[in-house]
């Protein structure tokens, strides 16, 4: 269902909000009360900061740092590096003062234990900032606003870390309808963003403001679940302070997944936008209120991102949201809370969509909005697994209208195809159907396999598409190769021949020996037709003729590229 | 560690089953009142013979027992058996029907969730057409005691002695007598005359079967407000009965019972909660749950006033089984964001 623009500005100056509504979703327990009693702490700078390079979605950016280095306190420490991952990547930044100990791989905060290139730092404890400066938008092109941002290293703070600068258009000619600033935060025990609404939703209203400017939007709508009353109301009175014309905060009601950006845009605006497709291709464009938190203080204060709130909650005495410098190992952040000795496991996120973590040792990065600790007592293992019995429950629950039962079917019997046709990728992995399915069936996992095993067949494809290109063109460049030694050998043969044969006064010009017939030789052809083709070979530019300092720079760069290709990936081989 | 949610919502096939039995005591709490406690004797032997064919067959095919004996869904099977045979059918023959409804169309299937047929309406199905005569043995209301029911559940078939306690019910009284009545030009029997000379007749239906299908009708919406069934099946089913039979009798009055002798008479309102409302046998998404409901109805009222059997909705459903694949391919609904149903571009 789509509502046109007139419909919005009509809602808007009644000031009647009427709201849309989701099919499915899941009312779980909450347990936000437990986080919120307390204001944020700022959590200690640890012995040692882990800042993995790769915080975004995108390329890992390069390193700028190495092994003895001293940084300040929001130095870049990785640049977004345009010559590999072209603009999607972001910068990350020292969380503090220090010396750099290592550059080097390390366990990342994922399930699979993966290792990632990280920058180590001994805080020296000073914090020392390096030199701040507000950047005025109002002056600068937006692409210059654009590089700006993605040197602050502004990701989506809602969990997902698309870099920030990406969703500001760098034209001018789309104007956005509808701004959607996302507190919802739906997922049981994270309060992070609760708490900054409650606590800092001045500068909240001041980085909405910013993006209100920069994408040029119609209006913009503040969503917030109503189990937030506090945090409502603090963002309504910032709102009133400001008091811009068309700006609204809207309790939206609390039902999993409200937060999800496809299902907040729903109920705000009616718009439906499916997979694959855009937001803004609907006029709308959706930021989750810690990344306008992390705009304000880029644009208006100059500090790069290099901390956030999170949230640790679960099995630990005092559940509280911190403020948490960025690379600062959870353990550090967990001994404030003091897990509980029956603790089991540590999961990054929700219970709903959260992933279980290899270690405490891992850093907290842009993307960890909670931390919550395990127990068998808190999340018992699922009951033993049981055959679907299509009760439905699950289509019920979907909030994207999907048959998970079918989905289900399909991806237990491998037939991709099938249940690619029954709309597999529009699953957003929220967990609803896991959550109500009575035979207690891991229905996610089975769509992550499923999903996996495409990936791994089309790139399998592509590889193989890749493959046979490769071996075509050798093919083809050895049978040139042939060709041109052969041919090459036949004019050797024939210009020792001709000189042998050759009339001294023959012009220099036209050197082409003619037969009684009155036709060139072929030999003589073939000579002829390759000098052409060496005069019409192009060099490649900037390849010759380089100054010393050139070439000294590309051996740094193709050194510096070969280091990161072997500390990311030492298993390729560095050709690949 | 598992993945994903880590928070499960406190269900279990297990409550799921044990809910439907619970829907199913006031319509049992009914039958035992107006005929005594012969039921109650039959749902013991289908329960008992149900668990023990189960046992057996997981027990053959390498599966958890425990895990799926107590998993309910042989007690709904044998539990839908009883109540769906005549309470004074021989004990071998609801144990027979029992064991076919296990054995043959759940487990041989694949068992729980892979049947693509209503076990209990497969065993009703086969057991009438190879026991007509014991399938009809319907008791009158009242007036056997105990002692009497059960030596003619367990004793020798005797069909002489049964006829003075046994008649056929309301819907087969009707069949008979309008059946009749075609053959016998000079004695035009209507419906009214065939019904008012009955005396199983009651209030709306056969009298205490229609107090044993409001109680059916209870537990049903019970089982609606306990989300455990949704309303598409229940209400097209009974929507589309009472539209058929309320049409055809306003047109001929005199050869076509009312609706609400069609929905309380026979096993319409068990059929409505319980029956096709068996999800693993049924449609699944919202609109071809009302097909397969409506189609349903739509079988049993033409089998119920042309067929040759007294009711037909273990026919029905079977034949709406076979289409279950069909309907559900054709009707899945809109995926959030595409325009319309199997829409492949948003």
């Amino acid at each position: 269902m789509e509502v046109s623009g007139r419909d919005h500005q009509t809602r808007h100056h009644t000031l009647t909000m009427r709201l849309f509504d989701f099919n499915g979703g899941v009312k779980p327990d909450y347990q936000k009360e437990a986080s919120t009693q307390t204001p944020i702490a700022v959590s200690p700078t640890p012995t040692f900061l882990v800042i993995p390079l790769h915080q975004s979605i995108g390329g890992t950016p390069r390193p700028l740092v190495s092994v003895d280095d001293r940084v300040l306190k929001g130095q870049r420490i990785g640049a977004a590096d345009a010559s590999i991952s072209g603009d999607l990547s972001s910068a990350v930044h020292a969380s503090t003062s220090g010396h750099v100990v290592a550059v080097e791989m390390r366990l990342m905060p994922h399930p699979s234990g993966l290792s990632a290139l990280c920058v180590v730092i001994a805080p020296d404890g000073r914090d020392e900032w390096i030199e701040r400066k507000p950047f005025d938008y109002r002056y600068h092109t937006r692409d210059e606003t654009r590089d700006y941002l993605r040197d602050a290293g502004v990701v989506g703070l809602g969990g997902a870390v698309f870099p920030t600068h990406l969703k500001i258009s760098s034209g001018k000619e789309d104007r956005l309808d509808t701004l959607i600033i996302n507190g919802a935060e739906c997922e049981p025990y994270i309060t992070c963003d609760d708490a900054l609404m409650k606590e800092r939703a001045d500068a909240i209203i001041q980085g909405v403001a910013i993006l209100h400017d920069l994408l040029a939007a119609g209006q913009v709508l503040i969503g917030i679940e109503d189990n937030k009353p506090e945090a409502i109301a603090a963002m309504q009175a910032a709102v009133r302070a400001r008091n811009p014309s068309d700006m609204e905060v809207i309790a939206v009601p609390t039902r999993y997944p409200a937060g999800g950006a496809k299902q907040l845009i729903r109920v705000l605006t009616g718009i439906e936008v499916p997979h694959g497709k855009r937001s803004t291709d609907y006029g709308v464009q959706c930021f989750n209120v810690g990344t306008a938190y992390a705009i304000h203080e880029a644009i208006n204060l100059g500090q790069p991102l290099i901390s956030r709130i999170v949230t640790v909650a679960g099995n630990v005495t005092t559940p509280r949201n911190y403020e948490v410098l960025v690379g600062t190992p959870m353990k550090t952040l967990l001994a404030q809370s003091q897990c509980l000795p029956d603790t089991d496991c540590l999961i990054m996120g929700g219970p709903m969509m959260g992933v279980a973590l290899p270690s405490d040792e891992v850093p907290v990065v842009k993307a960890t909005n909670c931390i919550l600790a395990g127990s068998k007592k808190l999340f018992p293992p699922p009951p033993p697994e049981m055959p679907c019995i299509r009760c439905g429950e699950c289509a019920t629950a979907c909030p994207a209208d999907l048959q998970p039962f079918e989905l289900y079917w399909f991806s237990r019997a491998k037939i991709f195809g099938k249940a690619q046709e029954y709309h597999l990728f529009d699953c957003i992995e929220c967990g609803c159907c896991s959550y109500v399915c009575p035979s207690h069936i891991p229905l996610v996992d089975y769509y992550r396999f499923a999903k996996s095993e495409i990936w791994a067949h089309e790139s399998e494809k592509e590889s193989a598409d890749k493959a046979r290109d490769h071996y075509e063109f050798r093919q083809l460049r050895e049978e040139r190769e042939t060709q041109e030694r052969s041919a090459r050998l036949a004019a050797k043969a024939a210009t020792s021949r001709t000189a042998a044969m050759a009339v001294p006064e023959t012009p220099a010009t036209e050197n082409i020996p003619v037969s009684a017939t009155g036709s060139a030789t072929p030999a003589a052809l073939i000579a002829a037709a390759l000098e052409r083709a060496r005069a019409q070979q192009v060099h490649p530019k900037n390849t010759t003729d380089l100054t010393p300092a050139q070439q000294a720079e590309i051996a740094a760069i193709e050194a510096r590229r070969t280091e990161i290709r072997t500390q990311a990936h030492p298993h390729l081989p560095l050709d690949d | 560690m598992s993945n994903s949610p880590y928070l499960l919502k406190a269900t279990s096939v297990q409550s799921v089953m044990l809910r439907v039995l619970l829907a199913l005591l006031p319509g049992l709490v009914a039958y035992i009142w107006f005929f005594g406690t012969a039921i109650v004797v039959q749902i013991v032997l289908a329960s008992l013979t149900a668990l023990a064919a189960e046992a057996l067959v997981l027990y053959l095919r390498g599966k958890p027992l425990a895990l799926f004996l107590t998993d309910g869904s042989a007690l709904v099977t044998a539990w839908l058996i009883a109540l769906s045979f005549p309470p004074l059918a021989p004990w071998w023959l609801v144990v027979l029907a029992t064991l076919t409804a296990i054995i043959v169309a759940k487990h041989l299937y694949g068992g729980l969730g892979q049947n693509p047929f209503n076990p209990a309406m497969v065993a009703f199905a086969l057991m009438i057409v190879a026991y007509p005569q014991l399938m009809s043995r319907w008791p009158v209301p009242g007036a056997i005691d105990f002692a009497t029911q059960w030596s003619i559940i367990f004793g020798p078939y005797a069909n002489h002695a049964l006829d003075a306690i046994t008649m056929a019910t309301p819907l087969d009284a009707l069949r008979t007598a309008l059946h009749s009545a075609g053959t016998l030009p000079s004695a035009p029997t209507t419906v009214v005359s065939a019904l008012a000379s009955n005396p199983a007749i009651g209030h709306l239906a056969g009298r205490g079967w229609e107090w044993i299908a409001a109680g059916y009708l209870v537990g049903g919406l019970w089982l609606m407000q306990q989300r455990i069934i949704t309303w598409h099946l229940p209400t097209a089913f009974l929507a589309t009965l009472f539209l058929l039979s309320g049409l055809a009798s306003v047109i001929d009055p005199a050869n076509f019972a009312g609706p609400l002798f069609h929905l309380f008479g026979g096993g319409a309102m068990l059929a409505a909660f319980f029956i096709v409302t068996d999800p693993v046998s049924a449609a699944t998404t919202p609109c071809g749950k009302l097909i397969f409901a409506a189609g349903v109805a739509l079988l049993t009222w033409v089998i119920r006033c042309f067929g040759a059997y007294p009711d037909g909705i273990a026919f029905a459903v079977l034949l709406m089984n076979i289409a279950v694949p069909l309907i559900d391919m054709a009707t899945q609904p809109r995926v959030f964001g595409y325009k319309k149903t199997g829409d492949d571009v948003p």
